[in-house]
């Protein structure tokens, strides 16, 4: 589903990504790891089709993300490393993400629910002015409530208590099935049970990838 | 089109949240206010020219400070959404940038006019309510001279927000431009002009180049060509110019630059990375 071809992406001087290759298929559950500054983020980024490669490409399901980035948007659900502080009321943030992306609402409520987040409590607030964990959990619900075959997490877990961490892993060992799920995480026994694949990268490098059971 | 208009919505909905909103509608509405309370305490002649020279004061204030307010408050809205990594969510949701970039643009350019206009539409109302003569012809040619002054400073901004690195470069950006085209123009083109070594076309054309003169000499042309304010290119213009041309000219310019403009920034925007 997802094929990064030779993707080099360079900042300046800095080389981000150097000629990484790499091929995600249905049914592939991978930790992404490395440390900080490795490439990790950047590599998600283009597959978004945020980032214009200097060398390679990435296909997902043979479109380029950048100029059918519709078409391939509409089958990923991603959470950011950061929650951005977003303006909008959670109302008008839930109206963005159905209308946009067609998302059952009813569904955002139920994962948030599922989660431990009273949505309707919060309605009106301001996305920003939710707690850390509160945020990053309506993100959590959002992308699972929109089911894509994609799941692109950049370390969704930092601000989430240990009882919310586990309500998420049950939620995504439920909806991972038949999907690919691109996790990238700094704490891979928190994961372990997820996935069937890990990746680590150094310097903009995949340095091993390998298949678990 | 329907990603458009919930763009546009929801950028509208939240500018009007914010305090620079409250800031701005304050300052438009309160010039209004602030100009029948002066006008209010010498007004036993608030007749038809009572009415229009409060416009005309209304719409000289406004020329010079509505494109700062439209250049500060709008300069950030995407170089500040991308800074603070608002952009990498929004945009991993399937909306095509030219709907995100000109949804923007909508929800901003309803935001700025909407002040302004009702503004206006206060100070005619109440000036009708006092018994004040309404003058149609000066109320049309303002609204539709601050529509084209928005759309020009809109596009700009939108421009300049779309390739600046960050949004403190961005507000040094349009401070510039600015000062640069309300005050050095000017200045440059006087001294041209008394150094007699250019044509009087080659200077009017360069005046009329830029918006803000034209603004200026707009708003005035309804009025006696003869007035000492209008200054020497000014005059010169409605001389050489029909007012009818003149006026059209004043609104369909700075509009086409104002998309030209925005179209320039939405380009830059599609051909960089997004984060
Ligand atoms: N927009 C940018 N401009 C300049 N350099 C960048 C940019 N984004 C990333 N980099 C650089 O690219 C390299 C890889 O960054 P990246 O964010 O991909 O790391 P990461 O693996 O996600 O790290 P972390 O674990 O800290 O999140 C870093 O050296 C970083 O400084
Ligand atoms: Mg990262």
């Amino acid at each position: 589903m997802i094929k990064v071809n030779n993707l080099t992406k360079k900042f300046g001087q800095n080389i981000s990504l150097n000629n990484v290759s790499c091929e995600f298929k249905k049914n592939d559950y991978i930790a992404l790891m490395g440390a900080n500054g490795a490439g990790k983020t950047t590599l998600i980024r283009s597959i978004l089709g945020y980032y214009h490669p200097d060398e390679g490409n990435v296909l997902i399901d043979g479109l380029d993300p950048i100029k059918q980035r519709v078409e391939v948007l509409t089958n990923i659900s991603f959470v950011p490393q950061l929650p951005p502080p977003i303006k909008l009321s959670i109302e008008e943030l839930m109206n963005y993400v159905s209308i946009s992306s067609g998302i059952d609402k009813d569904l955002i409520k139920h994962y948030s629910n599922e989660m431990k987040l009273d949505i309707n409590a919060n309605m009106n607030k301001s996305f920003f002015k939710l707690s850390g964990g509160m945020k990053q959990k309506l993100l959590i619900a959002i992308s699972l409530a929109k089911k894509s075959g994609i799941i692109i997490y950049d370390e969704p877990t930092a601000n989430l208590d240990p009882k919310a961490r586990d309500d998420f892993y049950r939620l995504l060992k439920q909806n991972e099935e038949d999907k690919v799920l691109l996790f990238v995480t700094h704490r891979l026994e928190e994961v372990e049970e997820l996935v069937n694949r890990q990746i680590y990268m150094d310097l903009g490098t995949i340095t091993s990838d390998e298949r678990v059971s | 089109m329907k990603n458009l208009y919930l763009i546009a919505y929801l950028d509208l909905k939240e500018s009007m949240r914010a305090k620079w909103f409250l800031v701005y509608s304050l300052v438009f509405g309160g010039l209004i206010a602030l100009f029948f309370i002066a006008g209010v305490t010498e007004s036993q002649v608030m007749g038809f020219s009572g009415l229009s020279r409060l416009l005309l004061m209304y719409i000289q204030i406004t020329i010079v400070i509505l494109p700062i307010f439209i250049l500060i408050t709008t300069v950030r809205s995407i170089s500040g959404d991308r800074d603070n990594h608002i952009l990498e969510y929004m945009l991993s949701f399937a909306i095509s940038l030219r709907q995100y970039y000109w949804g923007k643009i909508i929800g901003r350019f309803v935001t700025v006019y909407m002040p302004v206009f009702l503004a206006m539409v206060i100070a005619i109302v109440y000036g009708w309510a006092i018994g004040a003569a309404i003058p149609w012809g000066i109320f049309f040619l303002y609204t539709g001279l601050l529509f084209s002054l928005s759309s020009a400073f809109l596009g700009i901004a939108f421009f300049i927000s779309s390739f600046v690195k960050s949004s403190e470069v961005a507000l040094g950006v349009a401070f510039f431009i600015w000062i640069f085209l309300l005050a050095f123009i000017d200045i440059a083109l006087i001294s041209l002009m008394m150094q007699n070594r250019f044509s009087e076309e080659l200077i009017i054309t360069l005046a009329l180049l830029n918006p803000m003169e034209i603004f200026r000499i707009a708003a005035i042309s309804l009025f006696d060509p003869e007035l000492t304010v209008m200054g020497p290119v000014a005059f010169t213009i409605l001389d050489t110019m029909s007012q009818m041309k003149f006026v059209l000219l004043s609104i369909g310019y700075p509009i086409v630059l104002g998309l030209a403009f925005a179209y320039a920034g939405f380009s830059i925007f599609k051909k960089k990375d997004l984060v």
